[in-house]
């Protein structure tokens, strides 16, 4: 099993036995208020998700992940993890001071101010996005931030029982999963959609190569006409019950946003899953993407600036199902022409499943199918 | 204070490679590269209490994950 990213599993939960005197310490802080997102990707910091960070990141740090995809030490990592305030918020508060941090009026966690420094929101949409495309999902949030940034170590004293309490599973509790399970190779799968015959094909390729699959879905904010939490997480229940065995492959969720990053995110997405234990991780077309922003296999691209990444990255170009070979198959393996292909195009199958129609059981499991179709609405609005 | 360190030696061929491999990456030296690979290979595990253990083998086994 691969070290924690950065070499440490970060723990910045306080201790049951600290907390009540914790919460009422909070109470006496200057307060600043964060969305849902921003506590998760708190949580995600505490929980050690995120190792090594140890809170929002610091101005060097920042600078340093926007300019060369690494921590100011030289560590991969390539999404910034901030917390924006107003003028008026950081008024409250000095550099060196303690702050509670609330969301929906709740303390929940404590961050000891070490820098406050401004944002250049342009700046980190052309760095993060590659694009200042207002009608990119990560460039709009991200021209909607406070003007200024706030970086320290932080300290949860109050969590959030999650979407899915079933699936929720801390670091040290994945990688005492590994172990019970004798795992020593295990593919991380990150996914945001349910899935069809091209993501399983995808996965139990993986498997002949690894012990162990981890399928890690996102929980949290999706755009527009992506799939519902819940609809993916009873997609792959069903999938799991009928096509896999039981010993081979665990559901556990990660709730965290999306930001559509493509070849950042893709990196990101690999530290996050080393640090749950995977050795490998699955990069398959357009990772991440959104629109035509990036290049099908640029997320893909992106490893090779990443030798010292310590997860390996496992490759996959697109897959269709091939009526003359009877089966998914993809471009290097099958000889025939394209008539005879089907392909898993997203889009087509969201689709078909918006007008009620059923896609042909050679693009989905039916199963799956009877579970979307059993939502009224399956789809983000 | 820095790490106490050991000496190792290893075919001149090989330091060659590894050399060539690294050029133009983020490894300053063979030296930093080995260290990174022996630590993957070897990683200094989470520690566990025997009772955090329990209690997450216990959550575990309640969830189905493990018998």
């Amino acid at each position: 099993m691969p070290a924690p990213h950065g070499g440490r599993l970060i723990d910045r939960l306080v201790p049951e036995s600290r907390r009540e005197r914790i919460e009422e310490e909070a109470e006496e802080l200057p307060r600043v208020s964060v969305s849902m997102e921003k506590r998760k990707d708190l949580e995600n910091i505490a929980y050690g998700i995120y190792s090594p960070l140890e809170g929002p990141l610091t101005q060097e740090d920042y600078r340093s992940v926007l300019d060369r995809g690494r921590l100011a030490n030289d560590v991969p990592w390539t999404i910034p993890i901030v917390i924006d305030v107003s003028e008026d918020e950081a008024s409250s508060f000095r550099e060196g001071d303690d702050i509670a941090l609330v969301e929906g009026g709740e303390p929940f966690a404590l961050l000891h101010v070490e820098e406050v420094y401004p944002l250049d929101r342009r700046e980190y949409a052309l760095k993060v996005f590659k694009t200042l495309d207002p009608a990119h999902p990560g460039v709009a949030r991200t021209m909607g931030m406070k003007p200024l940034l706030v970086g320290g170590p932080i300290w949860l004293f109050r969590e959030t029982p999650g979407k899915f309490p079933r699936y929720r599973l801390k670091p040290k509790e994945t990688r005492l999963l590994f172990r019970e399970r004798g795992w020593r190779t295990i593919a991380g799968f990150q996914t945001r959609n349910a899935p069809h015959l091209g993501h399983e094909y995808v996965q139990k390729t993986a498997l002949a190569f690894v012990d162990g699959l981890f399928i890690n879905p996102l929980i949290g904010r999706k755009k527009p006409g992506d799939f519902r939490d819940e609809v993916i997480i009873e997609a792959y229940e069903a999938l799991l019950r009928h096509y896999y065995l039981r010993e081979t492959a665990v559901l556990v969720t990660l709730e965290m946003e999306m930001r559509y990053a493509g070849p950042r995110e893709a990196i990101f997405h690999a530290i996050v899953r080393k640090n749950y234990g995977c050795t490998h991780f699955i990069v398959g077309r357009d990772h991440a993407g959104v629109g035509k922003y990036y290049g099908p296999y640029e997320a893909q691209e992106a490893f090779d600036e990443y030798p010292d990444l310590g997860i390996t990255p496992l490759f996959f170009r697109s897959f269709f199902y091939c009526r003359r070979c009877g089966g998914v198959t993809n471009e290097r393996v099958c000889p025939h022409p394209a008539e005879c292909r089907i392909e898993f195009s997203g889009t087509r199958i969201r689709e078909m499943l918006m007008r009620g129609e059923r896609p042909p059981k050679e693009l989905m499991r039916p199963e799956v199918v009877d579970v979307i179709l059993r939502h009224p609405n399956p789809f983000v609005e | 204070m820095s790490e106490e360190t050991v000496i190792i030696r290893i075919p001149k061929r090989l330091y060659k490679r590894i050399e060539k491999k690294i050029a133009g990456t983020i490894f300053s030296s063979v030296e930093e590269y080995i260290i990174h690979r022996l630590e993957n290979e070897f990683p200094e595990e989470p520690v566990y209490t025997e009772e955090e253990e329990e209690i997450i083998r216990e959550r575990l086994r309640r969830l189905g994950y493990i018998e």
